[in-house]
């Protein structure tokens, strides 16, 4: 079993450290209002449906929408609304536009943030690492503990777009809500909750990945990112959960090249990063969002069944998707890190891999550079042979969905050519490729 | 629709002198030209090159986004360039898959270059070029050595890829093999390089144009020049791409900036201009006092002051006057607003005047509009404010 120790990003006000959780809170009354039992019956929230599109094709949000820039879409409006209410009621942490932030100078253009703000106060407590599918654990904090005022509004599919400003909370179909993160990288940081009462533990699955791209599309602005990471990835919850926020600069990751690897029956087409620190797939296109979402969650769903720590970062409205599988968390358990990185304190989720960093000290701050930033993302990688045996692994694991014709570059499939500025790091491919033979 | 179809007409008509369409259309080539302070950023001008290229009527493409001619198939990271070039004010040349109205993708090199105003360096419009790029084959690296071999070759290989001389005859080639050619499909897969001719063409197509815009600028009925440059730094003004951010919120609202001399407007979005009857020219530069009378308490105006001066929020209801003196109640809210080095860079004052009822629409209540506009403008400084320090 392999653990680390590092401080938990506290996301709820009702999030407590374990020590803390005193006796449980078996039924009866917690006294505030939080999502359980409880308090939930009789409990309205701001509801917002957003239209299902029928899967037919080229009936995409994109095509569909009209051809003018739309003014700031109301889920946009809704959302930053509600954000600032909250802002202004003293509900976060901290004021995360009173952060310093700046893009490093580079080619790049990494993103750093100054927060010395996020981490304080918090004691490190310890994680498992190896084991990406672990089962919901009632007793740990979950999202239903959260007091309601933390949530903005149920996010439902529905047959029209719909707002309805207070809506009784279904609690026989369990709705989806967003929520605030009360400890935000950026202004409008906010928690996807699918089908929140139904506990569902931090695992990618077809609906909820269709669920985050509809919120992608519908939010219409490319600055809109949503991003996952599983366990073993710096997930720090174990209940299910996207998180988002708007940064209107492109990020590092989305300005990366990519080669082609194939297109698949639905029409999405598969790439590969070239470029960039962190190996991983670039998923776009699709003859519908579901198409897309499909392939991208059957991919996810290959790399859980095979304990491989991943990220998914949803751009550009729900038309690019990242993939990286990672293995940060594994070699700091082997301490295979070197203590300057562990000294930044930087958790490498998926904005960290997409070029936005946050950073603790003043000290990293000043002296954060491109090449600082692509040295941490590379101890991320996984190593080129690893990376291609997992790219083997999605690829089997997807083979239904790819269309037959010698559109799959075979060349691409085994090692390419392909020039990368990561460290090779043969011992940990050998322990690597060891353990993820060990079914779950 | 019509006022935004008069400020589109404005767009031209404030910069350039009578005549300057006919002068443009008169170069033959495809073109649009975008103004970014308009919300929507929407096309302005559309060559009738353009239209016949693409297919589509006059009416069909003035006043829409240049994202319309993009598809399923158009590559995102292009798209993300050019999102970012126009972010920064910068030209760009690129290869693009767009497409036409009847649904059918093309190649082709598209040059955007910004166009700005001499007086104060401001971008006031933005120029982009098409040049269709015929597709000789799979692989574009040698076009030299296609032309030796003939093979390879599709419907147009007859052009000399070489001699300018004949250009004529390619672009006319161009036109009819987009028009006619059936080969397309196998290859709107493979991304496309344009050939140095193309690339040479689109540049002085860029070149030819920006001289009929600043010849026409020259005259005194509008007084104002325009060249292909920053001449000069932007002062005051607000760039761009936070002209474009800002376009997109529909209320009423005005960013005044704490750190000039009596904090002046330095932005007031259309809705405030409608809401209070003022031209933009009248409102920028003064302290928003101007828009009370005597009638305002004295009592609210101080304890905005207040709020002001501790950096606080503050909501109120305060007696405000229109140009043509008529009063309303104005249901203000202001907001400090911070900017990407974590201080106070502006305030953001959101309008709602009670008898105005166009803003129920959306389903929010007012005090939830306030918050939502403050919310739109807070990312967009932020963000927008990110790339400063490195320039």
């Amino acid at each position: 079993m392999l653990r680390i120790k590092r401080v938990p990003t506290v996301v709820s006000n009702y999030q407590k450290e374990e020590a803390e959780e005193g006796a449980a809170r078996q039924g009866g009354g917690c006294g505030r209002n939080c999502l359980m039992n409880c308090c939930l019956p009789g409990a309205k929230l701001p509801l917002y449906r957003f239209k299902r599109l029928n899967e037919v094709a080229n009936e995409k949000v994109g095509l569909s929408r009209e051809n003018k820039e739309p003014p700031v879409p109301f889920l946009e409006s809704l959302l930053l609304g509600e954000w600032e209410g909250r802002m202004q009621r003293g509900l976060f942490r901290y004021d995360v536009t009173a952060c310093e932030t700046k893009v490093i100078p580079g080619e790049y253009g990494f993103i750093a943030q100054l927060n010395e703000g996020r981490h304080l106060k918090k004691r490190p407590t310890e994680f498992r690492v190896d084991k990406v599918l672990q089962p919901f654990d009632e007793t740990k904090f979950n999202f239903t503990k959260v007091g309601q005022e933390e949530i903005l509004f149920q996010f439902e599919p529905g047959d029209e777009v719909q707002f309805l400003p207070s809506a009784l909370i279904d609690t026989e179909n369990s709705p989806s809500v967003v929520a605030i993160n009360v400890s935000p990288i950026e202004y409008g940081h906010v928690l996807l909750i699918p089908q929140i009462l139904n506990c569902l533990p931090q695992s990618i699955d077809h609906d909820s990945l269709l669920l985050a791209l509809y919120m992608a599309a519908e939010a219409r602005s490319p600055y809109f990112r949503l991003g996952y990471n599983s366990l073993g990835a710096f997930a720090t919850i174990n209940h299910l959960h996207f998180q988002a926020y708007y940064l209107a600069v492109p990020f590092p990751i989305e300005k990366a090249p990519s080669k082609k690897i194939t297109t698949t029956k639905g029409g999405v087409q598969i790439s590969e990063l070239l470029k960039y620190p962190v190996r991983g797939l670039v998923f776009e296109g699709g003859n519908t969002l579901k198409d897309l979402s499909n392939v991208v969650a059957d991919s996810c769903i290959c790399l859980q069944e095979t304990n491989i720590p991943y990220n998914v970062l949803i751009s550009d409205s729900g038309k690019r998707i990242f993939l990286f599988p990672q293995c940060y968390a594994e070699k700091q358990a082997l301490g295979e890190v070197s203590a300057e990185l562990l000294d930044t304190q930087v958790n490498p989720a998926v904005w960290e891999i997409s070029g936005h960093m946050v950073l603790k000290q003043k000290k990293d701050y000043e002296e954060a550079s491109e090449e600082n930033a692509w040295r941490l993302l590379a101890e991320v990688s996984l190593s080129e042979e690893r990376f291609q045996e997992v790219k083997a692994l999605i690829f089997e694991a997807i083979s239904s969905s790819i269309e037959e014709i010698d559109s799959v570059n075979p060349s691409v499939l085994e090692k390419p050519d392909v020039t990368h500025q990561a460290l090779e790091d043969v011992d940990t491919l050998n322990k690597g490729s060891q353990r993820t033979m060990v079914s779950v | 629709m019509e006022p935004q179809l008069g400020l589109i007409e404005q767009s031209f008509h404030v910069r350039y002198s009578d005549g300057v369409r006919e002068a443009l259309d008169e170069l033959g080539d495809s073109f649009l030209i975008t103004d970014p302070s308009i919300s929507g950023h929407p096309i302005v001008f559309a060559s009738s090159a353009f239209l016949k290229i693409f297919g589509y009527s006059k009416d069909q493409v003035i006043g829409k986004n240049g994202r319309m001619f993009q598809g399923p198939k158009t590559n995102r990271r292009s798209v993300l360039e050019i999102r970012e070039a126009i972010r920064q004010e910068k030209a760009i040349q690129i290869s693009l898959l767009n497409y036409r109205k009847d649904g059918t993708p093309f190649w082709m090199l598209f040059h955007m270059c910004p166009v700005f105003a001499k007086e104060d360096g401001r971008v006031v419009h933005f120029l982009g070029v098409q040049v269709p790029i015929l597709r000789k084959s799979r692989v574009v690296r040698n076009p030299s050595k296609l032309c030796e071999d003939g093979t390879g070759f599709l419907g147009c290989c007859r052009r000399e890829v070489t001699s300018d001389s004949v250009m004529e005859v390619g672009r006319g080639l161009a036109l009819d093999y987009l028009l006619n050619s059936d080969d397309r499909e196998l290859e709107i897969d493979q991304p496309c390089e344009a050939s140095e001719l193309e690339k040479r063409k689109a540049a002085t197509a860029i070149s030819n144009i920006l001289s009929v815009l600043a010849h026409y600028s020259e005259s005194e009925v509008t007084g104002r020049l325009v060249c292909g440059k920053a001449c000069c730094l932007s002062g005051m003004g607000l760039g761009a791409s936070i002209n474009i951010s800002f376009g997109r919120i529909k209320q009423s609202f005005v960013l005044t900036d704490p750190h000039l001399h009596d904090m002046p407007i330095v932005y007031a979005s259309d809705a405030f201009l409608k809401l209070t009857g003022y031209a933009r020219h009248e409102v920028l530069g003064r302290n928003c006092r101007f828009l009370s009378g005597l009638d305002t308490v004295s009592a609210t105006q101080f304890e905005i002051a207040e709020c002001i001066r501790n950096e606080r929020p503050c909501t109120v209801h305060i007696l405000n006057y229109r140009k043509d003196k008529t009063s309303f109640w104005n249901f203000l809210h202001i907001s400090p607003v911070r900017n990407a080095t974590g201080k106070v860079a502006y305030f953001v004052g959101v309008q709602i005047s009670s008898s105005c009822n166009s803003q129920g629409k959306q389903g929010l209540s007012p005090a939830m509009e306030h918050l939502s506009v403050v919310g739109a403008v807070k990312v967009a400084v932020r963000s927008l404010s990110i790339g400063a320090s490195t320039s």
